[in-house]
């Protein structure tokens, strides 16, 4: 990693998004010093933390959570003493152990699930008593490696859910890694992209999301769009195929039949969707105009001037 | 028949001899060899107390031992066995060298046992500002339990091994015994019996071990047994 400076701000939901071996992982772990930086510091509330060691350095760490792709739960304990492992290596007297587990458990959803060992469990459980297990000592700051990267789409979206009913609960400030943009888009205030080692770029989720400036950027969102168009689409249809970003509010409104019948050109969809992004929409359409080449140019320039982005593909 | 007989008393003393051998070289395997094979693995790279410079001269000092041949390691340690108890004879002074093999075996069965535990086990208690003791108490040892009985097992059958040479010494026991009835003076039945009683010997050992591994395993392999049924209901 070289050049990496970033500021989250307290109580927001973090995104970190790039490929593997991008550097997020060791960008998360800087944070809790699980990797030292060789230049740089890390600043927690203004706090220089990047020298800390030892005991100082292990009470720092009670107060920041973590969540692993893998889950990384003591197999031989239970549950219960998986949790309370967290809280005996915060020195919490037995007093306090007692009452929070079960408060934690409930926070999860695992209330009956105290005793059972993480071998019974189903990833999305596992992952469950990872967040659990994170959150015991009251952390004021989470760290997430890829949480949902080995558990399948439901229990992703699920975990997910979770996380944001514990941000919307708890204020805590929550930091993502993943390799998926879908992730992100679903939970993130903002976030940054890492490409080789580096911060490509840094912004509201729904800017990166909208107008990607990042070659490599606009790679991840096209991916996460899904959207491909067959070659056969593209023979068989006459005229101009324009992709069209529509952005906020314009998502929403006709500006297609506006065009339609304000130029009298035809219009075609190819392709569309909408997809929501931190709750705001983002609609993208491929769609075929045809019509007199006049009326076309002026179509284009009408779209151009409404909508987000339109793109002439052919 | 009645020169079988005659025997079972010095099959007793042999036993005897064994058993105090490696009795005593089995223990300093856990007092000694035990921690440093902790060590070895925790100043290993990436865990809490990496340290390249301890980490070298452990695994140095150890593979001095190991690469070392029990018999010239026997004669080697002859001084050091003089200095401590004032003989060289017997087998309180041949537990001395067995003690110094017991340790340095130990200690790699150790190491390799940790070096089985999930390391993001290890990096997880690592994040949530666990202390080093309290890591090696409650997750290495714990997780690592099963490892940990196995090797002490294979240690142990190891030393019976070692300890039949602790004869050139004067130690004494059971191999020493074989050796000296059965293969100097002829009595090929004498072997014989000593060689099945070392098998049983050796054979309840493996088991007692084993069965001691499966019990501290048990809880996770009966968690795996059952996380078919439970994948179901979720």
């Amino acid at each position: 990693m070289r050049n990496v400076s970033l500021t989250i701000e307290k109580g927001e939901i973090f995104g970190i998004v790039g490929s593997s071996g991008a550097g997020k992982s060791t960008l998360l772990r800087t944070i809790n010093l699980l990797e030292r930086p060789t230049q740089g510091q890390v600043l927690l509330e203004g706090r220089d933390i990047t020298g800390l060691a030892n005991a100082e350095l292990r009470d720092q760490r009670h107060k920041i959570g973590m969540i692993f792709q893998h889950f990384n739960l003591m197999h031989t304990y239970t549950v219960w003493e998986n949790i309370t492992f967290a809280l005996r290596a915060a020195k919490a007297p037995s007093s306090v152990i007692r009452q929070r587990v079960p408060e934690i458990l409930e926070l999860v959803g695992l209330s009956d699930k105290a005793d059972a060992y993480t071998s019974q469990l189903s990833g999305g459980q596992k992952q469950r008593v990872g967040i659990a297990r994170a959150l015991a000592n009251q952390p004021e700051l989470l760290l997430c490696d890829e949480p949902t990267s080995a558990l399948d789409l439901e229990t992703s979206a699920s975990i997910l859910e979770l996380l944001k009913a514990i941000h919307r609960k708890l204020g805590i400030t929550i930091v993502i890694i993943s390799h998926e943009m879908a992730v992100i888009k679903t939970i993130c205030d903002r976030v940054a992209v890492m490409d080789k080692g580096e911060i490509v770029e840094l912004g509201s989720v729904y800017e990166v999301f909208a107008r990607p400036r990042h070659q490599f950027t606009k790679q991840l969102v096209e991916r996460t769009f899904n959207f491909e168009l067959p070659a056969r689409a593209l023979d068989i249809t006459r005229g101009k195929i324009l992709k069209i970003l529509f952005l906020e509010e314009n998502a929403e409104k006709p500006l297609l039949n506006e065009m339609a019948l304000w130029y009298g050109v035809s219009v075609n969809i190819l392709h569309g969707k909408i997809e929501y992004v931190a709750e705001r929409p983002i609609g993208l359409l491929v769609v075929v105009i045809d019509g007199e080449d006049g009326a076309l140019v002026d179509a284009i320039n009408f779209l151009r001037s409404r909508a987000g982005n339109v793109e002439v593909l052919r | 028949m009645n020169e079988l007989k005659g025997l079972l008393p010095d099959l007793a003393k042999a036993f005897g001899e064994t058993f105090l051998m490696v009795g005593i070289s089995g223990a300093f395997a856990i007092v000694v060899g035990l921690p440093i094979g902790f060590l070895l693995f925790a100043t290993q790279k990436g865990i809490f107390w990496e340290n390249k410079l301890a980490n070298k001269v452990g695994n140095f000092l150890v593979n001095i031992i190991r690469s070392v041949p029990f018999v010239i390691l026997l004669v080697l340690l002859l001084p050091l066995t003089q200095f401590i108890l004032k003989t060289t004879i017997g087998p309180n002074a041949a537990s001395v060298p067995l003690s110094f093999a017991s340790a340095a075996f130990f200690a790699r069965m150790v190491q390799a046992a940790l070096c089985e535990v999930d390391p993001g086990v290890i990096e997880a208690a690592t994040a949530f500002g666990t202390s080093p003791m309290l890591i090696i108490r409650s997750v290495l040892f714990r997780e690592a339990l099963p490892g940990l009985l196995r090797g002490f097992t294979v240690t142990i059958i190891s030393l019976i091994g070692y300890s039949a040479m602790a004869g050139i010494v004067g130690g004494g026991g059971v191999g020493d015994l074989a050796i000296r009835f059965g293969y100097y003076r002829y009595k090929t039945d004498v072997m014989i019996i000593t060689v099945i009683a070392l098998i049983i010997l050796v054979q309840l050992l493996q088991s007692g071990g084993d069965l001691l591994a499966v019990k501290s395993d048990k809880k996770a392999r009966e968690g795996n047994q059952n996380s078919a049924k439970f994948l179901e209901v979720d």
